[in-house]
């Protein structure tokens, strides 16, 4: 693959992403990547719903005591925002225009990032509250299926901003162009995972 | 580049394994880690044999007994079956569809690199403060109670070999739907491509249950948490769920690409296609299918329920159709044949009996009453033995005469092979079939002795001498792969004559670009239909002599498992007092795996291209043979 090979609007493709054998093979690659990715969070939902409000004898800690919805219907929000925003990213990926793309990007970023933010505070407003992550099975629970999406979140941030860097200075081409691609496809699959965790664990919680 | 083949010092050697993302080398590394592993296990399974070979015997403690099972089964498993079946699936797979390599070279090392810095932390617990003593299933009620850390060194360890497998699973997956030679339809991929394929979906998704069921384990053990602490309101039949949804696919993740090894066997030693190829097609994919609805008939005796266990022996008793679908399409490719019994076809033979025992027991136990009977007894050793040595085991072994001349360019003595394949197969059935006796006795498994007043005495002895004749089997094995090799008679494409599908097309060992000219596919057995045809030129081509563009080497992948390994040791004693230094170790490790992650990310790698004339002064030196002359 040449990567000097200069691209117009013109002479890029229509998909680039599964332009080459190489792209090709990363596509179907990280679809599988995401259908055991699915599993795994199928495994934290399960044992989420089977530990929800156990805990020792006399714990105060339910869920529909704990969560309130305000908070994280904005961070709902402003992930499902920032999953249209990585949508426009890759419409401009595909008509090669470059700046609007890493525009784009960096705007789902700040989201992701507000995001991440928010969910911080809300652990650390739990926490407060005494509610830890040794305090219960269902603390644990909690924790470990939020916060391994929340580490899901870090991670996609992390490959976005490396990848914006990384190819800021060369623009697009065949070889980068798979990459943003799934990183992008990433994003979604987190903002879907999270739908479920937004009605899981927070709308059937308060409801109790 | 500039020349392909050179004579290299024994520390370039070295570093070129190490490095190596090439399919074929990686397929010795795992032929190699996982044949050590097997004898670690071996050795590990003679002295259970020891020490139950008398009533009262004190050879093991009981509590070194308990580690002694353990690290039995875990690596049996683990290290051993999952690595030897993953070598072959790397050597053959890609020739036998015709491609230039694994759909992702660097993924291929960094799966073997994981898997194998896994097994090394896995095994390191022998001399840090001892093994893991909860048995290979490692239940939650044990576990949490075990003393020490050899637990936790059997949660970590798998945890980083599993991802390994992962890996390995998504790679071949991609391999085989993207990268099939031109004519290679679906229908027209050899039958151990096929088990590849299914096996691969599986594992796919079986070990993610399995990994989160290890976080808990590690998360409650290390880092406080309740997930299977009753009194905090956790639950330990979470743990057993998990690893079961893993731990019955793992079965068909073992004994699909053994079924794919013995469908090979049979077509070229009886000179005949294969019988039925569209039903053991179909028979392999429904048995990946059901073996995900099967996993609670582990759990009949914990009290899931009378329908919750129909349900499950129903789903359970159905797996018996494909595999019997499998059995009787063996039989008739065998009938009628022109049968040449070589050693690979005497294993497979003998595969057949063996492991039709094995499934009628496990038939046996789908019926949830009997279970009750049978549940924790030597029945059930008797049992999995049976499928697991009768039918994986034995394709291993085969396997390794089959393609050891494919991987090496030498053949396998085929005298060696016969006695090593009696001492095993007659201690084999030696060893378990009396189990099944010892079991209907009342003798429970995992004790590490008994009286002499119980009337097991004989029978634990004669299973005792079975071990030793399958000890004394792979040592006969170990003396023919040295000869062998000290001899080194080099072989043809085709050393066994009759080879059918397109791995037999191309020199032993392939030069590392595999077919200069990639084959054009033109029916099931393309291979055969060439040579029935009188093809000189070997194979029919796709395209013409070109540059060949191969993948860089990099040495990456074992860095970042290494990372891994040393991010394990901080996790295992973070919680311990006297060291204080464990977060240190556990965050310079995850820095070690992101950062050459983030190195691997960054860096263009855009591999490099032999040219057309390489390509032809290699052929010119026998480096390929075909279609260059």
């Amino acid at each position: 693959m040449d990567l000097n090979k200069r691209y117009t609007a013109q002479s890029w493709p229509d998909h680039p992403e599964t332009a080459t054998l190489e792209g090709k093979n990363k596509f179907v690659g990280f679809w599988l990547l995401l259908a055991a990715e699915t599993v795994t969070f199928a495994s934290l939902f399960a044992t989420y719903l089977a530990l929800k409000d156990r805990g020792p004898e006399g714990s105060e800690f339910t869920a529909a005591g704990l969560f309130e919805l305000p908070l994280v219907f904005a961070m709902t929000m402003i992930l499902l925002t920032s999953s249209l925003t990585s949508v426009y990213a890759m419409h401009h990926m595909k008509n090669h225009n470059f700046k609007a793309m890493q525009a784009w990007l960096g705007i789902t970023v700040l989201l992701g990032l507000t995001f991440l933010g928010l969910e911080i505070y809300e652990f650390n407003h739990y926490v407060h509250l005494g509610f830890g992550y040794t305090t219960s099975a269902f603390s644990s629970a909690f924790f470990t299926l939020v916060g391994t999406h929340g580490a899901h979140v870090l991670f996609g941030l992390s490959w976005f901003i490396a990848l914006m860097i990384r190819n800021s200075k060369r623009g697009l081409n065949m070889y980068n162009a798979p990459k943003f691609y799934l990183a992008a496809l990433y994003w979604h699959f987190i903002d879907v995972v999270w739908v479920f965790i937004f009605t899981v664990v927070y709308l059937m919680g308060v409801i109790g | 580049m500039s020349s392909l083949a050179q004579k290299k010092g024994f520390g370039a050697v070295i570093w070129d394994y190490l490095t190596t993302v090439d399919h074929k080398k990686i397929a010795i590394l795992y032929l190699i880690s996982g044949g050590f592993f097997f004898l670690v296990g071996g050795l590990e399974a003679m002295m259970i044999r020891i020490q139950l070979m008398k009533a009262g015997n004190d050879f093991l403690s009981a509590g070194l007994y308990n580690e002694i099972i353990t690290m039995h089964g875990t690596t049996m498993i683990f290290l051993a079956a999952m690595p030897l079946l993953l070598a072959f699936m790397n050597a053959v797979m890609p020739l036998q569809i015709g491609a230039r390599d694994v759909a992702f070279p660097f993924l291929n090392s960094l799966g073997f690199w994981l898997f194998f810095f896994g097994g090394i932390f896995l095994n390191l617990s022998w001399f840090m403060g001892g093994a893991p003593d909860a048995g290979w299933t490692n239940y939650a009620s044990l576990a949490l109670a075990s003393e020490g850390h050899g637990i936790d060194f059997y949660s970590l360890g798998l945890t980083i070999s599993g991802f390994g497998t992962l890996i390995a699973g998504i790679n071949f997956l991609v391999t085989i739907i993207n990268m099939r030679a031109p004519g290679m339809t679906y229908m027209r991929m050899p039958l151990f491509t096929w088990t590849t394929f299914v096996a691969s979906a599986l594992i796919l998704l079986a070990f993610p249950p399995l990994t989160i069921g290890l976080f808990f384990m590690v998360f409650d053990r290390l880092f406080g948490a309740n997930f299977f602490v009753v009194e905090m309101g956790g639950n330990t039949i979470i743990w057993e769920h998990l690893f079961w949804i893993f731990g019955h696919p793992e079965v068909y993740i073992l004994v699909l690409p053994a079924f794919g090894i013995f469908s090979e066997i049979f077509a070229i030693f009886s000179r005949k296609r294969l019988f039925g190829y569209t039903a053991l097609v179909f028979a392999t994919i429904l048995i990946g299918f059901y073996g995900f609805m099967v996993w609670a008939h582990h759990m009949f005796t914990v009290g899931l329920g009378p329908t919750a266990n129909a349900v499950f022996a129903l789903a359970t008793m159905i797996i018996a159709v494909p595999t019997g679908i499998k059995i009787f399409s063996w039989l008739l490719t065998i009938w009628g044949g022109s049968i040449s019994f070589t050693v690979p076809m005497v294993y497979a033979v003998a595969f057949i009996p063996s492991f039709v025992a094995g499934g009628v027991t496990g038939v046996m136990q789908a019926m949830a009453p009997l279970d009750y009977q049978l549940h924790d007894s030597y029945f059930i050793v008797a049992h999995f033995h049976y499928v697991i040595v009768g039918g994986v085991v034995l394709a291993i072994l085969a396997g390794t005469h089959l393609y050891w001349p494919k991987m090496f360019g030498t053949m396998l003595s085929e005298k060696l092979g016969m006695i090593t394949f009696w001492f095993f197969f007659i201690g084999f059935h030696l060893t378990f079939f009396i189990q099944h006796f010892l079991g209907l006795l009342g003798m429970p498994r995992r004790v590490y002795t008994f009286g002499a007043d119980q009337g097991w005495d004989l029978f634990n002895m004669i299973s005792s001498v079975g071990a030793l004749f399958m000890a004394i089997g792979v040592l006969v094995m170990l003396v023919n792969v040295v000869l062998t090799t000290v001899k080194n008679v080099r072989v043809g494409n085709d050393p066994w004559g009759d080879g059918r599908t397109l791995e037999w097309a191309i020199p032993s060992p392939p030069p590392f670009y595999n077919f200069a000219q990639t084959p054009l596919v033109r029916g099931l057995d393309t291979y055969w239909i060439e040579k029935m045809e009188g093809n000189k030129e070997g194979m029919v081509y796709a395209e013409p002599l070109g540059d060949v563009h191969m993948p860089n080497g990099s040495i990456i992948p074992l860095i970042m498992s290494f990372g891994m390994f040393v991010a394990a040791f901080g996790a295992l004693y973070f919680l311990d007092d006297s060291k204080p230094w464990a977060l240190a170790v556990l965050i310079i490790g995850l820095g070690i795996t992101f950062g050459s992650m983030l190195v691997r990310s960054l860096k263009d790698d855009l591999g490099f291209h032999i040219t057309k004339e390489e390509l032809i002064e290699d052929a010119k030196r026998g480096g390929n043979t075909d279609g260059l002359k």
